[in-house]
């Protein structure tokens, strides 16, 4: 047998000389490839012959035996196992075996091991078409964005339009819900958010960094000079001296500093793409160098998180609940949606598109009812019309209360549901009834604190009685956003919970949503999100992807985690505390995080990619403090675009957008603490992300500077497992229920696939609706995890009673005695609020939700069409600045006028906006959207006004409980004054424009 | 004959701004030969979106209105072109030819809706052309319909005929019905931008506790004529609209349990939320 497999091996290495040569004989570009490199690479038998092949100035010839001096070996252990290696090319758990276990090796210089193995993969990659002819001379492609699914038409290596997908004959019918004596189909096409068609301008944007560069005045050699980072300018370096500086440093700071030197600070979506993202690529290269984490607070669900969790389990889904099926009951069932802090229309539910519109646009014909709970008369509001409830932003707890309160004193909730379903009640009533604290939460006692008229309460909660209601809490219905990123988010959520537990959550008609999720697609197809790790080798982010795509697992040694709410003073003054984001259990929030962590170093190079902290984070001049601190030796920025804080780097690395790279994904496949995601669509559409141009000027994909920077340190062969982008999108594909239904060429070729619609009978069933029957949990989420029962598995919640617990037992066990997070739901007025400190210098209350237009800082600035939208920013003197919404009687007094520049400032800080003057926010309040992507200071960094809108430089840096790691940073106290150019601190100079457009 | 036509619902327009992203994707940086020529980046907006508030807190409602080249059927910017620069098609398309206007400043000074735009480095008149480039080549729609998630815009390609029947059916207005330029954008639900409400909150206080008063009549009377009238809602709310803007002196009268409990009067200039009557006052 064996002597059998020697020939065959034999006979098959001399097989792939052929193949290689036809090949190169057959595609142009694989002839290119061949010139590319001069090679010797051998594939041989561990203590036995083989063969090699010399690839010299684009010619290859290759003999049988060993070669005195290759350039790259592969050595198998066996005959066997290289023949089955190359004969079973998607054998990739023998491949990942044969890796661990050391009995295929690869080896040589790591540019040459990983080009030379790419040459013999790219045999088969030679032949793969992609792209369909749509006439004109125009290719369309397929691609993705945080915005939707795009069809990418491009002529000449350009990109001529993005239009969202038209589906085609052969693609599948969309389901139906029958509900109210109609029928509710969504429309055979993907939709688009408006940064999803604004992509094109980021794409060809002045603002992309088209050349790696270096800080004039740092030389990593000599003075480094931090103190000037964002103010001296940028020269222009190669890709080797750029790669050869980063490389060395990252030696340098572990040798001189030791574990834990380097960290890395990325945001949450840099791109789109299971491969090129953030938790795959990157997560590799953080684990394989070692970097220490920069670890996010929970920041889109702080209340969900750090509160709601401890009524009703959820913690795998950020303290957020199940929302399968809830759009059929919604329709079916509802009489009411309360949107409570919940803006869907906004931020398109994030990844979204704008389905959920769609969706809504049926609740009137279906004659349901509507009640929006906003201080800002919001953009869902708008548009689906419906009673405006406007408290004081951070007064929502109380409002929840005084619900609670008419429930429970005209007893018209649903007793028998608490008494069975719930734990704890007693005590939360009698506090709502002040039988503890003497002060009845009645709808009176609310009015002082949220302006809301006592009778629209009273008539709230009669209505909200009297009809099966749904509450939509935050942007997706379930939490997300809105008022729980306040000071008071923890309280909010937690009455949001109690609210809809007292109603008898999981009877049909009554749950959390507001047809942002719960759509009735096909669930038990498998394609993982990016949540689950892409090619990372994280073996705890991919649980579920590891068993369907082997890989080398990636484990980094270098523990230490730093709170990102303190990062600066992490870096500044050398200590930082805080809690863990961990959605395991709803304990793990309790763990303490020290930095810096025993025995490891402290933070001396800092790795930024993507994003920028300066527009993200609260009281955000600290984080430009930090970057000019002498603590910080190096500061490197890989990224697209030269906005927010890239601007401080020593040495930046051009990536390019997901449009000029290969990748593969699901639209609003997120896994992770957001499984199934795409029931925010109305269809599951995975894309093929074709490479539509080439990478613009010398940026490259985040894959390639990785992989660069592997092979100056000998990772690279470990980096990549000796493949391309291409290659790791084509095992994702493998691992994915894919194959099943389509072809790879077919799939490389169309560019998408549409998940089959799911049959009526076999749809997902009605979340909760199993807890309200008594059933065992029956959803198809995976979470909690087996040991998180109580009453066994399947049986009741995660909560320590597997019951909704009013009074919570696991902050009871934690920490019983706190007055900011109390075992049952109180209401505590924040510190910056109406009438508290500081209110007599600082009396405006501004909110900073999610934006509208733009995605966290994606698609603003970069010179984006998003500028010319009135509502985003507004073009004054030649500047687009950033909205602000303020009511007339706050403008009057101020002698604001409409697109007046106004300084928005507190102790903290000033940003310049525009102002618009509206009817929309409710008297005292000024409304803000966070993240802008451009940070613009007038005079010296850190500690001048901003003109690109950073309204973060005003929110506050605490965190909304001591014993947590929570933003409250969507609200806080600043006053407002009318400005104009060089009224403040250091004079500006004005940008010459052609475009002087009056301003009425 | 069959010919384009765009239906733009007011009440389905959410200020997404897809449409107008959607036609600067298609024309910022692309020359489509005997069509157009590139649009300026910014400051172009050829699919422009107005928009207005009306009422105040906490009743008030805010409209927008998308406005592009309305495609007239009687087009002041053909008249007031030289050499055919400005042509309408036989699909009822009114194109402006990127090479015979170039100069041509009057086709853009001649469009009573503002709609064309001046392109000063072309020395060009530009405007939405109903992407006929596109529609030729075999488009089933303009961008701005395909990307509009909730229909708010919508071509149809029917005969005058068959239009003028939606028209009636529907109850599409023109945007500017006194210029008569028989435009072929229609508009529905276009009362939110153009129209009045009148609106309150009626409440009663008992033994000083204040409630909503649900299913109270008002009517809103006009020289003894009622002209309008609503029922309150669960929050006592009320809202009569379609008034003429400035139409002066109405009378509010709210009638609970069939009785007359109380008496307004209202100077309408534009829509104006009373505030929270209390009938016990």
């Amino acid at each position: 047998m064996d002597r059998l497999y020697t020939l065959a091996f034999s006979a098959l290495l001399y097989g792939i000389a052929i193949a290689m040569k036809f090949t190169a004989w057959r595609h142009p570009a694989y002839r290119e490839r061949l010139k590319e490199q001069n090679v010797v690479g051998q594939i041989r038998v561990k203590g036995g012959t083989g063969r090699y092949y010399v690839i010299k100035n684009g010619k290859l010839s290759s003999r049988h035996g060993i070669h005195p001096n290759p350039d790259v070996v592969v050595t198998f252990k066996s005959e066997r196992l290289g023949f089955h290696f190359f004969t079973h090319p998607s054998d990739r758990f023998g491949f990942v075996t044969a890796a661990k276990s050391f009995s295929v090796t690869l080896e040589g210089a790591q540019d040459k091991a990983i080009w030379f193995y790419g040459t013999i993969e790219g045999i088969l990659q030679a032949g793969w078409r992609y792209g369909v002819d749509a006439g004109n001379g125009e290719t369309r492609y397929v691609n993705m964005a945080n915005g939707g699914p795009l069809f990418v038409y491009v002529k000449d290596d350009k990109i001529v339009r993005m239009t969202p997908i038209d589906f085609d004959d052969r693609d599948p019918q969309p389901w139906t819900i029958k509900a109210k004596g109609k029928e509710f189909t969504p429309p055979r096409r993907t939709s688009l958010a408006p940064h999803g068609q604004t992509v094109k301008s980021t794409i060809y944007s002045p603002d992309r960094i088209l050349y790696p560069m270096k800080r004039v005045d740092f030389d990593p050699n000599g003075e480094r000079n931090p103190q000037n980072r964002g103010v001296s300018g940028y020269e222009r370096i190669s890709w080797d001296e750029a790669l050869d500086i980063v490389a060395s440093e990252i030696k340098r700071q572990k040798t001189v500093h030791g574990n834990g030197a380097i960290a890395c600070s990325h945001p949450s979506h840099h791109a789109w793409g299971n491969i090129g993202y953030y938790l795959s690529a990157l997560r590799k290269f953080e684990h394989a160098v070692g970097m220490s984490e920069v670890h996010h607070n929970p920041d889109s669900w702080e209340g969900w998180y750090w509160g709601a969790t401890h009524h009703w389990g959820g913690s795998g889904r950020v303290g957020q609940c199940e929302t399968y099926g809830t759009v059929e009951d919604l329709l079916k069932e509802a009489e009411m949606v309360v949107f409570w802090s919940s803006n869907p229309e906004s931020n398109s539910g994030a990844y979204g598109a704008l389905e959920g519109t769609i969706r809504r646009q049926w609740l009137k014909e279906a004659g349901i009812k509507l009640v929006h709970i906003d201080p800002y008369y919001n953009e869902s509001i708008q548009l689906l019309g419906g009673k405006w409830i406007a408290p004081r932003p951070t007064s929502s707890p109380a409002l929840a209360l005084a619900i609670a309160y008419v429930w429970i004193t005209e007893g018209t909730y649903d007793k028998q549901y608490v008494e069975t379903h719930t734990h704890g009640f007693d005590k939360w009533r009698d506090y709502v009834l002040g039988k503890t604290d003497g002060i009845p939460k009645s709808p009176e006692w609310q009015e002082a604190e949220t302006s809301v008229p006592a009778s629209d309460v009273r008539a709230l909660a009669r209505e909200w009685a009297s009809k099966k209601t749904y509450l939509g809490a935050g942007a997706w219905g379930n939490g997300h956003g809105g008022a729980c990123r306040n000071a008071t988010g923890i309280q909010w959520a937690r009455t949001m919970v109690c609210l809809i537990a007292m109603q008898g959550l999981g009877k049909p008609g009554v749950n959390m949503g507001n047809l942002q999720w719960g759509t009735p697609l096909d669930f038990n197809f498998y394609f993982p999100g990016y949540a689950e790790g892409g090619m990372s080798g994280d073996m705890l982010l991919g649980q579920a992807l590891h068993q369907r795509m082997p890989q080398l697992p990636s484990i980094n040694t270098n523990t230490q985690i730093i709170p990102r709410m303190q990062l600066p003073e992490a870096i500044m003054e050398g200590k930082a505390e805080g809690y863990l984001w961990n959605g395991m259990s709803i304990e793990a929030q309790f763990t303490k995080v020290t930095y810096p962590k025993p025995g490891f170093s402290p933070v001396h190079m800092l790795w930024k990619y993507g994003g920028s902290l300066v527009a993200s984070m609260p009281d955000s001049n600290r984080y430009i403090n930090m970057f000019r601190h002498p603590n910080l030796e190096c500061l490197v920025s890989q990224n697209i675009w030269m906005h927010g804080d890239t601007k401080f780097a020593d040495i930046i690395l051009p990536a390019c957008t997901n449009f000029e790279r290969y990748d593969i994904s699901e639209w609003a496949g997120l896994g992770g603490y957001a499984h199934h995601g795409e029931q925010q669509l109305n269809h599951r559409v995975i894309t093929f992300q074709h490479k539509c141009i080439e990478p613009l000027g010398e940026s490259k994909s985040d894959f390639w500077i990785f992989q660069k920077i592997c092979e100056r340190l000998d990772l690279a062969i470990y980096f990549t497992e000796g493949t391309n982008e291409l290659g790791w999108v084509k095992r994702q594909f493998e691992g994915s229920d894919l194959p099943k239904h389509i072809s790879w060429k077919e799939f490389v070729r169309k560019g998408y696939f549409v998940v089959p619609t799911e049959k009526e009978e076999k749809r997902a069933p009605l979340s909760w609706n199993w807890f309200y029957e008594g059933r065992k949990k029956d959803v198809p989420e995976p979470m909690p995890l087996p040991s998180d029962y109580s009453q066994g598995y399947l049986n009741g919640l995660q909560t320590q009673t597997g019951k909704i617990e009013f009074e919570c037992e696991s902050l009871k066990r934690f920490d019983p005695n706190s007055e900011e997070r109390p075992p049952i739901a109180k209401y505590t007025r924040p510190a910056e609020f109406p009438n508290g400190k500081g209110f007599e210098d600082y009396p405006l209350q501004l909110i900073s939700p999610h934006p509208r237009f733009s995605f966290h800082t994606q698609m603003d600035g970069k010179d984006s069409f998003l500028n010319d939208i009135p509502d985003h920013r507004v073009l004054v003197d030649g500047y687009y600045y950033w909205v602000m919404r303020i009511h007339p009687d706050d403008a009057k007094v101020r002698g604001i006028r409409d697109n007046d520049l106004v300084r928005l400032y507190n102790e903290r800080g000033s940003v310049i906006c525009a102002a618009k003057v509206t009817q929309r926010m409710l008297k005292g309040v000024v409304h803000s959207y966070a993240s802008s992507g451009v940070y613009d200071p007038v005079g010296e960094p850190g500690k001048s006004a901003d003109r690109g809108g950073c309204v973060n430089l005003l929110s506050s840096k605490k965190s909304q409980i001591s014993k947590g790691h929570s933003m409250g940073a969507s609200c806080c106290l600043i006053q407002v004054e009318r400005w104009k150019v060089g009224e403040i601190a250091e004079p500006v100079e004005q940008e010459e424009s052609e475009q002087r457009v009056a301003i009425a | 004959m069959k010919k384009w036509n765009l239906i733009v619902d007011v009440a389905k327009c959410t200020n997404c701004n897809c449409c107008t992203l959607a036609n600067q994707d298609e024309h910022v940086g692309n020359t489509f030969e005997g069509y157009s020529a590139p649009m300026p980046r910014h400051q172009h907006r050829w699919i422009d979106i107005r928009s207005r508030e009306r009422g105040s807190g906490p009743l008030m409602d805010v409209a927008y209105v998308p406005v592009m080249c309305q495609h007239c059927d009687d087009a002041p910017c053909i008249a007031a072109a030289k050499n055919g620069a400005v042509t309408k098609r036989d699909d009822g398309i009114v194109h402006i030819h990127p090479v015979k206007a170039k100069g041509q400043k009057a086709i853009a000074d001649a469009c009573p809706y503002g709609a064309i735009r001046w392109n000063e480095d072309l020395q060009l008149p530009q405007h939405w052309f109903f992407d006929a480039h596109l529609l030729d080549r075999g488009w089933k729609e303009p961008r701005c319909a395909q990307v509009c998630a909730t229909g708010a815009l919508k071509a149809l390609k029917v005969t005058d005929d068959e239009m003028a029947e939606i028209k009636s059916r529907e109850g599409l207005s023109e945007l500017q019905p006194e210029l008569a330029t028989k435009p072929r954008v229609h508009y529905k639900n276009l009362h939110r931008y153009t129209r009045e409400f009148v609106g309150g909150t009626i409440v009663k206080t008992v033994a000083a506790v204040t409630d909503c008063v649900a299913d109270a009549r008002v009517k809103l009377e006009r020289s003894g004529t009622v002209v309008g009238e609503a029922t309150t809602d669960a929050f006592g709310e009320f809202k009569i609209d379609g008034l003429e803007p400035d139409s002066g002196r109405y009378r509010v009268v709210i009638e609970v349990e069939g009785r007359v409990t109380k008496r307004l009067d209202v100077d309408l200039g534009k829509s104006v939320y009373l505030g929270r009557i209390d009938l016990a006052a």
